[in-house]
């Protein structure tokens, strides 16, 4: 089975993914991380103005079968969280890196990117 | 411990499924999604591995004797055919299994057959034939496990499904058989076992198939395969217990009263735990096996606490899942007795929240 790692994503080893975007970081779960937790039911996320912490979790998604932390890529303070999560919490398994994503951060410090994974880093993890 | 495999792991895996260990056995859980298989049981058919489960046989002049001192229902009351939901339970009354026990018809070459839960085959293998032979009776007892498939196949359309492969003449046969019996067909030219049984709540069959012939029958079934996590949340819909979890004779001993299960003792009989038993139905239970719904989001899993509105803790949740029908989070809990009726406000502790939540009528869902 192979799984979707679009190229302009980083990630944690917990199968989170953080994008750049303009001025923002968008967060996630990846792909694969979507098809082990199978379907997504609830997903508990933090509020627009708190902080994440790098490596840190920053909220919850439980699937029919497990819950899991979801842990922060980079650090910075949320400006927007996916609020169509709420009622169609299923936005994660159809299109984890589209309308499935999670938090928008501001930055706190740019050079917390480069220590993530590369799509290829993070493709031999999964493999 | 090595793993015990279904004969048909190799097709499964093809199919894509993943597995889980389930009693020892590595079994698919999920083959599409639970969503998916879930809703075609409900709403068509699905059809499940169920090898995990045990077949143990047992044969002779004093078959029915050893089952009936050995399990709670009454086995005299089963023609040849018919089957019965019952407990195996301890001196103490408290629950070792659940099994389904059955008056093979006449054209089998065993005279009753029970089926244990998954990983428990060997152990009450022994607990029968130690029985035997302490009282002397006269029955062969054989652990035949490794020697069937067990295919379930459920849903409002499971009868139609099941006919397709079947021989022409024996389909009127197998549409009359009533819930609870079973009968020798030829499935896709394979002799089976078929019975009018399950553990979704709908309609369906459970087929016994030699192990080495399983393949030929699997592969005739034109519907979706299903795995173990929609087998839990379908049963967690109806409150069927799941053996090990919402009861288990070392983690969370229970007796059939507490476990809702009371009408499969038949306490005019002669069994291991019947006196315990009749003290405790003249008694009265303190705590009894009860649903719940979530009302604030989240999902309520095994091993939560369940408190009062004060916080005190009164119980913890034996299964719990979002259910998939109801979209509602539901879940069972031992709770004292006085919550046993519908509607009462309580909450789960979930990962250090506590949640509303409310007891409820099982099963969750009317079937």
């Amino acid at each position: 089975m192979s799984f979707e790692i679009p190229d302009d994503c980083q990630f944690l080893d917990s199968h989170e993914w953080a994008r750049r975007e303009d001025r923002t970081v968008r967060i996630g779960i990846s792909d694969f991380a979507q098809d082990e937790l199978g379907d997504v039911v609830f997903v508990e996320l933090p509020a627009e103005g708190d902080t994440v912490t790098a490596g840190e979790d920053f909220g919850v998604v439980e699937s029919i079968k497990a819950v899991s932390d979801l842990y922060a890529p980079v650090s910075g303070t949320v400006v927007a969280a996916n609020d169509d999560l709420v009622d169609a919490p299923e936005l994660v398994n159809e299109d984890p890196y589209g309308d499935g994503w999670m938090l928008e951060v501001e930055l706190d410090d740019e050079s917390e990117l480069e220590e993530l994974l590369s799509p290829e880093e993070y493709d031999d993890q999964i493999a | 411990m090595t793993g015990r495999t279904p004969p048909l792991h190799a097709v499964h895996g093809d199919a894509g499924a993943s597995f889980t260990d389930f009693g020892g056995w590595e079994m698919p859980v999920e083959f599409d999604s639970i969503r998916t298989e879930h809703a075609a049981v409900r709403e068509s058919a699905g059809i499940f591995d169920v090898s995990h489960m045990g077949e143990i046989e047992v044969s002779g002049p004093d078959a029915e004797r050893l089952l009936q001192r050995l399990t709670t229902n009454d086995v005299t009351a089963l023609d040849p055919g018919e089957a019965q939901y019952a407990m195996v339970t301890d001196e103490d009354g408290i629950i070792l299994d659940d099994t389904v026990v059955y008056n093979l018809p006449g054209d089998r070459d065993a005279d009753y057959l029970f089926v244990p839960n998954a990983g428990h085959d060997g152990q009450l293998y022994d607990r029968w034939v130690d029985h035997r032979d302490e009282w002397g009776l006269d029955a062969t007892v054989e652990n035949r496990t490794e020697d069937y498939a067990m295919l379930a196949l459920q849903g409002p359309e499971a009868e139609e499904r099941l006919l397709d492969p079947v021989a022409d003449d024996q389909r009127t046969a197998i549409c009359d058989l009533s819930r609870f019996s079973a009968m020798t067909a030829t499935v896709a030219g394979v002799d089976c076992l078929v019975a009018r049984t399950g553990y979704t709540g709908e309609d369906g069959f459970e087929v016994i198939v030699p192990a080495d012939e399983v393949e030929t029958v699997w592969s005739q079934f034109d519907c979706q395969p299903c795995g173990l996590g929609a087998r839990d949340t379908l049963r967690i819909e109806m409150g069927f217990l799941l053996s090990g979890q919402d009861f288990d004779p070392e983690d969370n001993p229970r007796n059939p009263y507490e476990a809702g299960v009371g009408f499969t003792v038949k306490l005019d009989t002669e069994f291991v735990g019947r006196d315990a038993l009749e003290r405790v139905d003249a008694e009265g239970v303190e705590e009894k096996l009860t649903g719940f719904r979530l009302v604030d989001r989240g999902v309520p899993r095994q091993g939560y606490t369940v408190q009062d509105l004060d916080g005190e803790a009164i119980g913890t949740v034996t299964s719990g899942t979002m259910s998939p029908t109801l979209d509602t989070p539901i879940g069972l809990a031992y709770l004292p007795v006085e919550y046993r009726s519908p509607g009462v406000n309580v909450q789960v502790l979930v990962r250090g929240e506590s949640k509303k939540a409310q007891t409820q009528a099982l099963p969750f869902l009317d079937r």
